[in-house]
């Protein structure tokens, strides 16, 4: 009997509220197939389940909030019947009902789809003609009570942007909270160091120009994918920059997964994973990081791209920013900023010129590496993005 | 199409990117990027579905000439006019 917990969420999520199953008892999950649907303070997120086997029993139910870590269905290996399964010890897990936390506005916010009502609460709403779907629940897990539904029939019929203006501002509030939570962490437990570097994207640009032209905006590249291809290439001569800081020691990532900070338009902002960023070509890379940006704004993600990140990317160039400060994402242990990419004057060989440049910022974690390394670790960088056709 | 349907068409498909827009505030003769806040990837997201709806395949080159809203109106019209090349 293998027991699926809620996995981890990234390290400002440490708890989901189940919106739906998409599995039933008796279902054989195959290996990342999407199970359930949990909701966070920043997105929808579509869980993953990395086991294989039938499942047996579904232990929570939808409009539960857990934390993570706690078993939410359990899953029969190969071998394993039913019968045999139901033979074993009894074991209900225990899945401790969560106390509202002070300050967590996210408890009283329904999940946006089956909401829980209580028997008498739908009854009495039939009664008034109302329907317990348009109702904000302020019962355990956002269930609608009776007094919900009493509430709601007094109330003059909401205007029709009301609930969900509520929602999102608790949305937005429940978001900032968690930001705030693993920035606090952030800052108090990881020693920064910072360097910056300007690197000349002549070479750069003039390759991307020649690549988009006569191309349609879908297959055009964004100068952001060369970065990000640049920083995964010298990942790879520079390790120490990639994993992660648990139980007080590094454990270097097996794979470059680059998070890429994105802001959302409601304000915050998410970083969920780029996969397997060193090993894509580029054309690829662009097609994956158009999805993700959008599925992130939609909120749409898979477990796996919120807990997945071994260095997080941050680029506020669009913003006309020059250098970025970062703040890095516990338990990564380094994360790149860059700023805008702009013309500035450049002296090449004795010339002066004008170029293409951009400021390549590193804010690393000094338990784990030293600025010498972080500064040979923005050379590499440097190096790469002057030869693109090496991306 | 006329000069407003062709602007309906364009500020639909930026409401697209950018729910939040209100196109009655939206100031046509202002820099559109500041004005909607699209970052790059918004951009290129817009230009694929105006080349989608319209036909029109806006290159890198030209984008300096799409500053405002009425400018990118303008160079559409200019690109969907019958004796454009």
């Amino acid at each position: 009997m293998i027991d699926f917990k809620l996995p981890s969420l990234g390290a400002d999520m440490d708890e989901g509220t189940l919106l739906e199953w998409r599995i039933k008892p008796g279902d054989a999950v195959r290996r990342g197939q999407v199970i359930a649907v949990v909701d966070t303070a920043k997105a929808a997120v579509e869980v993953e389940c990395w086991q294989e086997g039938d499942v047996f029993e579904l232990l929570i139910e939808p409009g539960a909030k857990v934390p993570v870590g706690t078993p939410i269905a359990s899953l029969l290996e190969a071998g394993e019947s039913a019968a045999t399964a139901r033979r074993q010890v009894p074991r209900k897990p225990v899945v401790e009902p969560v106390a509202p936390a002070p300050g967590r506005p996210l408890e009283t916010v329904a999940p946006a789809s089956r909401p829980r009502v209580s028997p008498a609460a739908r009854k009495r709403a039939g009664e008034l003609g109302l329907d317990p779907a348009a109702l904000t629940g302020t019962g355990p897990h956002g269930v609608i009570t009776l007094e919900d539904v009493e509430a709601a029939g007094r109330a003059p019929a909401p205007t029709e942007r009301g609930p969900t203006d509520r929602q999102a501002a608790m949305r937005q509030a429940a978001m900032r909270q968690a930001i705030g939570a693993a920035m606090s962490r952030s800052k108090r437990e990881i020693p920064h160091y910072y360097l910056s570097q300007t690197i000349a994207l002549g070479p750069a640009m003039a390759w991307l120009q020649t690549r988009n032209a006569g191309s349609t905006p879908e297959q055009r590249l964004l100068p952001s994918v060369l970065l990000l291809k640049a920083v995964a290439l010298a990942l790879r001569e520079y390790p120490q920059l990639n994993g992660f800081w648990r139980e007080g020691a590094f454990q270097p990532a097996a794979d470059i997964h680059l998070g890429v900070a994105i802001a959302l338009r409601q304000g915050g902002l998410i970083a969920p994973a780029l996969h397997a960023v060193a090993d894509k070509p580029l054309g690829q890379l662009m097609g994956e990081l158009a999805d993700l940006v959008q599925r992130a704004r939609s909120g749409s993600l898979r477990s796996s791209e919120l807990s997945d990140a071994s260095l997080t990317v941050t680029q506020l160039g669009d913003q006309g920013v020059d250098t970025v400060f970062g703040v890095i994402y516990p338990p990564q242990v380094a994360l790149v900023g860059f700023g805008s990419i702009a013309e500035r004057p450049w002296v090449e060989s004795g010339q002066l010129c004008v170029v293409p440049c951009v400021v390549a910022s590193l804010a690393a974690d000094h338990r784990v590496s030293d600025g010498h390394y972080g500064a040979r670790f923005l050379g590499e960088v440097r190096r790469l993005l002057q030869n693109p056709d090496s991306l | 199409m006329d000069r407003q349907q062709l602007r309906q068409q364009v500020l639909e498909e930026l409401q697209h990117i950018a729910p939040e827009l209100e196109p009655d505030t939206l100031r046509s003769d202002r820099r559109l990027r500041d004005e909607v806040d699209l970052d790059s990837m918004d951009w290129l997201r817009f230009l694929g579905a105006l080349h989608r709806r319209l036909g029109v395949n806006i290159p890198e080159a030209d984008y300096h000439r799409l500053d405002s809203l009425d400018a990118l109106i303008a160079y559409l019209e200019q690109r969907l006019a019958p004796s454009s090349p």
